[in-house]
C-alpha cells in the first residue's frame, strides 16, 4: 500500500516536471520566434527605408552592378601592357600608405603601452587616475579617424601627416583597451621581486611586466597594423596622401583613366592580402608559442 | 676539468650566448624603430609642415566651434541695415527686431556697441569706429573706393586697408567695409539659435518659461498645443536642421545595422562549407575560403567605389559595401568557430534520431551562438564608425553632412555638433554591444 502510494506521488511528480519543462520549452520557443519576427521586421523595414533614401534603387542598381567593373576591366584589358608601368608609377603612393599605417601603428602602440599600464589595476602609477585614463581611451576609440583627419587637413593641409595623427590617435584607444586586458593577466610576482630590490615604477614595468606581455602586445599590434593599412587607404580617398588619393583622382576622372583605377585596385588588393597573410602567420606563431 | 663538467659548461656557454643575443635584440629594436621614425620624418616632409600649417585656421576653428558671431550689415549700394546671426539669411532678425546692443536710429544709421566700450557708428556710407586707447577710425565707401581716416600716420597691424576693402580686427569684434557693404561682427559664446530660430515665437524664452507654456500656458499658435509647437519648431529649425541631422545619423546607424546583420546572415550558412569538419571535400573548402579572403581583401573602400556607381549616393551603397566586406570577415571567423565545436554534442543529438538539419539546429548552433553573437555585436559597433567614413566617400548619412560642413570652412560650430553626435552614437553602440556581450558571457558561464 505504502509502496503504491509512493509510486503514485512519484509518477505525479515526474508528470509535473515534464509539464513544467514543456511549458518552459514552449515559452522559450515563443520568445525565440518573437525575437526572430522582430529581427526580420527590422531588417525588411530597414532595407526598404535605405532603398527609399538612396538615389538609385536596389532593383535598378543590382542590374547594372557589373557595369562599372566591366568598364574598368575592358579598359584595363585594352591597355594591359601599360599595367605594370602604372603599378610602378603608383608604387611610391602605395609605400606612403603603408608608411602611414606603420608609423601610426608604432606611435599608437607606444602610447597605448604607457596608457594601458596606467589604466590597469595593480600596475597603475597613480591608481586614482585609472578611471580618467580609461575614459580617455574610450574617447580616443570612439572618435572616427575621418573626423580628426578632416579637421587636421584643414589646419595642416593635405599630405600624410593628418592621416598618420588621426590613425595613431584611434590606435591608442583601440590598443590601449586590449593591452590593459592583457596586463590584467600578468603575474605580479616579478613586480614584487623587483620592488624588493628598489626598482622604480618604470623599471618594474619595463623589466617585470613587458617581458610577460610582449608576445600578446605584438600580436594585437600586428592585427592593428593590418586594419590601419585599410584605414590609411580610405583616408587618402578623402584628401590625405597615399594611394587612396591617386585612386580618387583616377576614379573621378572617369573613362580614359580606368586602367589606372585597375592598377590601383590590384596594388591595394595585393597589399591588403599580403599583410593579412603575414600578420595572421606571425600572430599564430606568437600565440602558439605563448 | 672532468668529463662530468662538460655538459654544464656547454649549458653555461649556451646561456651566455642567449643572454648576449637577447641583449643585442633588446638594444636593436629601439634603434630600428628610431631609424624608421627618422626616415618617416623626412618622407612625410614634417619639417615643411611647419610652413604649410595654417595656425590662423586652427584659431578660427577653435573660436568658431564654441562661439558665434552676429553680423550687422549695411548695404552700401541700396541702403538699409540688417542684423543676422552668422550673416546667414536663415538667422536674420525680422523687421523691428534687433540685438539689444544695436541701436537703430532711422532707416540708414545705427550704433553698435561692442564689448569693452568699443563703439561703431554706421551712418549711411560712413562708418566710425571709436577704438578705446587708439582713437576714431573713419571709413567712407563711395563709388571710387574706400576712404580711410586714421588718428595716426601709420596703419596698425590690426587694420588691413586697400582701396577696395578695409578690415579692422580687434578683441571686441570685426569690421569690414567694402564698396558693397559695411559689416560689423560681434562674437558671443555658445551655439545661437540652436533650439529656436528668430522667427519662432519661443525664441529667447528660458527653460522655465517654456515648461510653463507647455504645461498650462495659452496657445501661442492656434490649432496646436504648445508642446507640439515647441517640438515642431526645434525639429524644423532651419539654422541647425535637427531633422536632417538626426535622419543622417539614423542613416549611418542603418548602414551599420543592415550591413552587419546581412553579412552575418549570408556568412553563417556559407561558413559550414568552409569548415573542415563539415565539408570534407578540400576543393570546396578551399574555394569558399579563397572567396572569403577575396571579399575581405578587396576592402570596404573598393567595394564602396564599385557599388556607388550602381546604387548612387545614399545608405544602400554603404550597407552593401559593409555587407560584402564583412561577409568575408564573418565567413572566416564563423568557419573557425565551427571547426572548434565539440563533435560529441552532435553525436548526442544524432543518437536521438535527428535529421541533418535538426542536427545542425540543436547540435551545432547552440554551441557557437555566444561566439557568433559577440563577434557580430563587436562588428556592429565598429561598423558604426566605418559607416561614417563610407558616408563621407559615397555621400550619405552623417559622414556626408560632416564633409559638407568642413568644406564650407566656416560652419565649425556645426562640425563640432556633428562630432559630438557621432561620438555619442559610437559610445552608445559600444555600451549596447558591451552590455549584451557581457550578458552572453555570463549566461555561457552559468550553462
Amino acid at each position: 500500500m505504502i509502496d503504491l502510494a509512493a509510486g503514485q506521488t512519484g509518477k505525479r511528480h515526474v508528470e509535473n516536471v515534464q509539464a513544467a519543462y514543456m511549458e518552459m520549452t514552449r515559452r522559450k520557443r515563443l520568445y525565440g520566434a518573437a525575437m526572430l519576427a522582430v529581427f526580420v521586421a527590422l531588417m525588411v523595414s530597414g532595407f526598404r527605408l535605405a532603398d527609399d533614401r538612396s538615389a538609385g534603387s536596389f532593383a535598378n542598381g543590382i542590374s547594372n552592378i557589373f557595369d562599372f567593373p566591366g568598364e574598368v576591366l575592358r579598359e584595363a584589358g585594352e591597355k594591359i601592357t601599360l599595367l605594370p608601368a602604372l603599378m610602378v608609377k603608383f608604387f611610391p603612393s602605395l609605400l606612403e600608405t603603408i608608411n602611414i599605417a606603420a608609423a601610426s601603428t608604432l606611435l599608437g602602440a607606444m602610447a597605448a603601452i604607457v596608457l594601458s599600464l596606467l589604466a590597469t589595476r595593480g600596475l597603475a602609477r597613480w591608481p586614482r587616475l585609472i578611471a580618467v585614463v580609461r575614459r580617455l581611451l574610450d574617447l580616443l576609440r570612439a572618435i572616427p579617424e575621418i573626423v580628426i583627419a578632416l579637421v587636421l587637413i584643414f589646419i595642416l593641409g593635405g599630405g600624410p601627416v593628418p592621416a598618420m595623427i588621426a590613425i595613431a590617435l584611434h590606435t591608442v584607444g583601440a590598443l590601449g583597451k586590449l593591452f590593459s586586458e592583457v596586463n590584467e593577466n600578468a603575474s605580479l610576482k616579478p613586480l614584487d621581486g623587483l620592488q624588493s630590490v628598489g626598482a622604480s615604477w618604470t623599471q618594474r614595468m619595463w623589466l617585470g611586466v613587458i617581458p610577460q606581455v610582449a608576445p600578446n602586445y605584438l600580436s594585437y599590434a600586428l592585427l592593428r597594423f593590418e586594419i590601419n593599412i585599410r584605414a590609411s587607404a580610405i583616408l587618402g580617398f578623402v584628401g590625405s596622401g597615399g594611394i587612396g588619393y591617386d585612386l580618387k583622382n583616377a576614379f573621378s576622372w572617369g573613362q580614359g583613366r580606368y586602367d589606372e583605377v585597375a592598377a590601383i585596385f590590384l596594388l591595394l588588393f595585393g597589399t591588403i592580402v599580403l599583410f593579412d597573410q603575414l600578420s595572421s602567420h606571425y600572430r599564430n606563431k606568437l600565440t602558439g608559442k605563448a | 676539468m672532468t668529463m662530468t663538467d662538460a655538459p654544464i659548461v656547454r649549458k653555461h656557454d649556451a646561456a651566455l650566448a642567449m643572454f648576449a643575443r637577447k641583449r643585442l635584440f633588446a638594444g636593436a629594436v629601439p634603434v630600428v624603430v628610431l631609424a624608421y621614425f627618422v626616415y618617416v620624418f623626412f618622407a612625410f616632409d614634417v619639417p615643411g609642415l611647419a610652413e604649410r600649417a595654417r595656425m590662423d585656421n586652427a584659431a578660427i576653428l577653435v573660436a568658431d566651434s564654441y562661439s558665434y558671431k552676429t553680423h550687422v550689415t549695411r548695404d552700401n549700394r541700396t541702403g538699409g541695415i540688417t542684423a543676422a546671426v552668422e550673416g546667414s539669411a536663415k538667422g536674420r532678425y525680422p523687421e523691428g527686431m534687433s540685438p539689444e546692443w544695436v541701436a537703430m536710429s532711422g532707416e540708414d544709421s545705427a550704433r553698435v556697441d561692442l564689448p569693452g566700450d568699443h563703439e561703431v557708428l554706421i551712418d549711411g556710407d560712413t562708418m566710425r569706429y571709436d577704438v578705446p586707447g587708439y582713437g576714431l577710425v573713419t571709413a567712407t565707401a563711395n563709388r571710387r573706393g574706400i576712404e580711410l581716416t586714421l588718428p595716426t600716420d601709420e596703419t596698425p597691424d590690426w587694420i588691413s586697408a586697400s582701396n577696395a576693402r578695409v578690415n579692422i580686427t580687434t578683441d571686441a569684434g570685426r569690421v569690414t567695409v567694402t564698396k558693397a557693404r559695411t559689416e560689423v561682427m560681434r562674437y558671443a559664446f555658445g551655439w545661437e539659435l540652436f533650439w529656436f530660430t528668430l522667427d519662432s515665437p519661443f525664441y529667447g524664452k528660458s527653460f522655465g518659461e517654456l515648461t510653463e507654456l507647455a504645461l498650462w500656458g495659452d496657445r501661442v499658435e492656434p490649432g496646436q498645443s504648445n508642446l507640439a509647437a515647441i517640438v515642431g519648431d526645434v525639429w524644423n529649425n532651419q539654422m541647425w536642421r535637427h531633422k536632417d541631422v538626426l535622419w543622417a545619423l539614423f542613416e549611418t546607424l542603418l548602414m551599420a545595422f543592415l550591413g552587419t546583420m546581412g553579412a552575418a546572415m549570408v556568412a553563417l550558412p556559407v561558413a559550414f562549407l568552409a569548415a573542415r569538419n563539415f565539408t570534407p571535400l578540400i576543393v570546396v573548402r578551399q574555394a569558399f575560403r579563397r572567396m572569403f579572403d577575396l571579399l575581405r581583401g578587396v576592402d570596404a573602400l573598393i567595394w564602396t567605389i564599385v557599388l556607388s556607381r550602381a546604387f548612387g549616393p545614399g545608405p544602400l551603397t554603404g550597407s552593401l559595401a559593409i555587407l560584402l566586406t564583412d561577409t568575408g570577415s564573418f565567413g572566416k571567423m564563423f568557419s573557425e568557430a565551427l571547426e572548434n565545436v565539440d563533435p560529441r554534442e552532435i553525436e548526442g543529438v544524432q543518437s536521438t534520431g535527428a535529421k541533418p538539419l535538426q542536427r545542425y539546429r540543436f547540435g551545432v548552433i547552440p554551441q557557437i551562438t555566444p561566439i557568433l553573437l559577440s563577434q557580430v555585436l563587436y562588428y556592429l559597433e565598429s561598423n558604426t564608425r566605418s559607416a561614417t567614413i563610407i558616408g563621407a566617400i559615397t555621400g550619405g548619412g552623417i559622414g556626408l553632412l560632416l564633409t559638407q560642413a568642413i568644406i564650407t570652412q566656416q560652419d565649425w560650430e556645426k562640425v563640432s555638433y556633428y562630432i559630438v553626435l557621432i561620438v555619442l552614437l559610437v559610445v552608445f553602440m559600444d555600451w549596447v554591444s558591451g552590455t549584451i556581450r557581457r550578458r552572453l558571457i555570463r549566461a555561457g558561464d552559468d550553462g
